[in-house]
């Protein structure tokens, strides 16, 4: 059985005007919030439909509450991404022989899973109890699921990097040797089997969330991620690599720049009012990372068609990959924190919701005289509703 | 007060302004996106329906802050007060727990017990919504119209709240979401377009080191 409260809010007629600590304006929203406690007009129902419309709020105040995160779960992001393409690389090395770009996309692989690790501990409240993650595998959690794929992921790296190490370190005449090449393919394939996951549950983990515009992207969002984490990873075989082993990472490189370029402009496409934080052109922290991010791609393709097999446009262009892939993350985590702090971007979206609910209710129930509860489905029992 | 505010609509001298006074408290959603997305299962539903963060358990991810849709629980960032009880508590996610201490010695919510008008009160749910339902039809019958229930709806986004409201205006004049929808609703779509999106990394990269050009 559950429990309740009611809460009962009583009309006073006299007594002194609070003076709001009102906010408005902070966020740059082009909406002006409540600046006054005087009950405004009730909005007409077209006016819904303007995006651009006064909508009421509690003197502008969120309601939602941005994610308690800073510059260390975008950088999770980010290297995460690298370091699943990074061993995607090292598989398609070590099936077509390339053993250079094998280590050196394995080494990167573990490194950058190293920064996206530590970045991720570190922005616990109790970093001490990041072992916690591991007491329950949760499906409905994608933070629990995140988890478990970068424990599995980590497993496999370390030991694929292990097994470079090896390489140099164990003697030719070693019995070692035997075995090797079976832990080494092993690691890979395990390696292999969990960066997908790695590259793409970070797109889930933004938007199974309450934050409007992360939310609002969710079915672009993994295809921009894993294209990010591609470029990224081909991006950072170039710079590691010598040319004549990185046609591979090139093409790499080039399709996931080309698939995060496409997936991005789709994105704000389709985001509607959610999408106002990520345009290129507005100003704000958000906007100025998503440009960057784009103007780094669109390099870092020029670079690498038009000189790829030259190492040092091959190394400039692999920077420029592994900065238009941080700064996307950057933007995107600044858009998300924007949108949650702006009340509009919560209030404006239900608001259209329920009128189209109710446009629905009353075109199929347009022969009942009376009106369909507001904020319910028709089914239910309220007469009382009057919205 | 009431008849005061009564004899104001009369004459037509009803001031441009209200008092709208409502509490902050955990809404204790049915849908609990919370306790949905918690990876450590810090948060739990207890035997009286509510949502409860375990203090010991929590390791202060913040994910559960992200996915309220009504903006309550919160990371602790401060000692508040002094004392060991308090400094457990930093770094983790912290709200309203309905009292569940003192609910299981069948006491009420401190809220509920210190407030002298009875406006917050406490009791089955289904009680409490079959009062403050007449609460509203009378409302109605002396002519605030614009009183309505907020969260009394079992078929709502988060599946009806243990909180439930009465309002005397759209809800986001109160802070509060219009249509909250618990985020995990979209949660097999959301998982469907990143596991297209896996496939398409997977066959990206066979495509690079399949072509051409092995130079």
């Amino acid at each position: 059985m559950s429990d309740a409260e009611e809460l009962r809010a009583d009309d006073s007629t006299n007594g002194p005007v609070p003076q709001p600590d009102t906010d408005a304006g902070e966020s740059g929203a082009v909406t002006a919030p409540a600046a006054a406690p005087v009950r405004r007009r009730r909005r007409r129902r077209d006016d819904i439909m303007v995006p651009d419309a006064a909508f009421d709020s509690y003197y502008g105040r969120s309601v939602v509450k941005p994610a308690p995160w800073d510059y260390k779960i975008p950088t999770y992001l980010y290297s995460g991404g690298l370091a699943a393409g990074s061993a995607l690389v090292a598989v398609g090395a070590e099936m077509t022989g390339r053993t250079l770009l094998q280590r050196n996309a394995r080494l990167t692989a573990l490194g950058a899973l190293g920064v996206s690790t530590v970045a991720l501990v570190a922005d616990l409240g109790r970093p001490s109890r990041f072992v916690n993650m591991l007491r329950v595998m949760k499906l409905t959690s994608p933070m629990s699921i995140g988890s478990w794929i970068l424990a599995g992921f980590g497993a496999f790296t370390g030991v694929a990097a292990a097994s470079e190490v090896a390489k140099f370190v164990i003697k030719p005449d070693s019995a070692i040797n035997r075995y090797l090449p079976i832990v080494d393919r092993g690691a890979s394939i395990g390696a292999g089997f969990f960066s997908a996951p790695l590259a793409a549950y970070t797109a889930v983990l933004l938007s199974n969330t309450a934050t409007p515009t992360w939310h609002g992207i969710y079915r672009e969002l993994p295809f921009a991620f894993v294209g990010s984490g591609m470029a990224a990873a081909g991006g950072a075989a170039m710079v590691t690599t010598t040319t004549r082993q990185t046609a591979p990472a090139r093409r790499m490189a080039l399709g996931g720049a080309a698939l995060e370029l496409t997936a991005f402009r789709l994105l704000e496409h389709n985001a509607g009012l959610v999408g106002e934080p990520l345009p290129q052109l507005r100003q704000g922290k958000a906007g100025q990372l998503l440009g960057a991010s784009t103007a780094l791609s669109l390099t870092g393709i020029g670079l690498t068609v038009l000189a790829g097999r030259w190492r040092p446009a091959a190394v400039l262009a692999g920077l420029a990959f592994n900065g238009a892939s941080a700064t996307l993350r950057f933007g995107v985590f600044h858009a998300g924190i924007e949108s949650a702090k702006d009340p509009k971007y919560t209030v404006v979206p239900q608001k259209e919701r329920i009128a189209a609910r109710e446009a629905q209710a009353a075109l199929s129930w347009s022969s009942n005289a009376s009106t369909p509860g507001a904020l319910r489905p028709p089914t239910s029992q309220s007469p009382q509703e009057l919205a | 007060m009431q008849w005061a505010a009564e004899q104001a609509l009369a004459e037509g001298t009803v001031p441009d302004f209200r008092w709208l006074i409502a509490s902050d408290v955990c809404k204790h959603c049915t849908h609990a996106g919370c306790l949905d997305v918690c990876p450590t299962g810090a948060l739990f539903r207890t035997e009286f329906g509510t949502v409860v963060v375990q203090d010991e358990v929590c390791n202060g991810c913040g994910y559960c802050v992200a996915a309220c849709p009504f903006g309550v629980i919160d990371k602790r960032k401060d000692p508040t007060t002094t004392g060991a009880a308090r400094q457990v508590e930093i770094g983790i996610a912290n709200k309203c727990t309905l009292c569940y201490d003192r609910i299981s010695l069948d006491a009420k919510p401190a809220c509920a017990q210190a407030c002298p008008t009875t406006s917050i009160q406490f009791g089955d749910l289904d009680e409490m919504r079959e009062r403050a339902r007449e609460r509203v039809e009378a409302l109605h019958a002396n002519g605030f119209t614009e009183a309505r229930l907020y969260g009394a709806n079992p078929n709502d986004g988060v599946g009806g709240t243990g909180s439930v409201f009465l309002l005397l205006d759209e809800p986001e004049v109160y802070g509060l979401p219009p249509d909250p929808i618990v985020t995990t609703h979209d949660l097999p779509d959301i998982f469907r377009k990143a596991g297209l999106a896996g496939l398409t990394m997977l066959a990206g990269a066979a495509v690079s080191f399949l072509g051409r050009g092995n130079s």
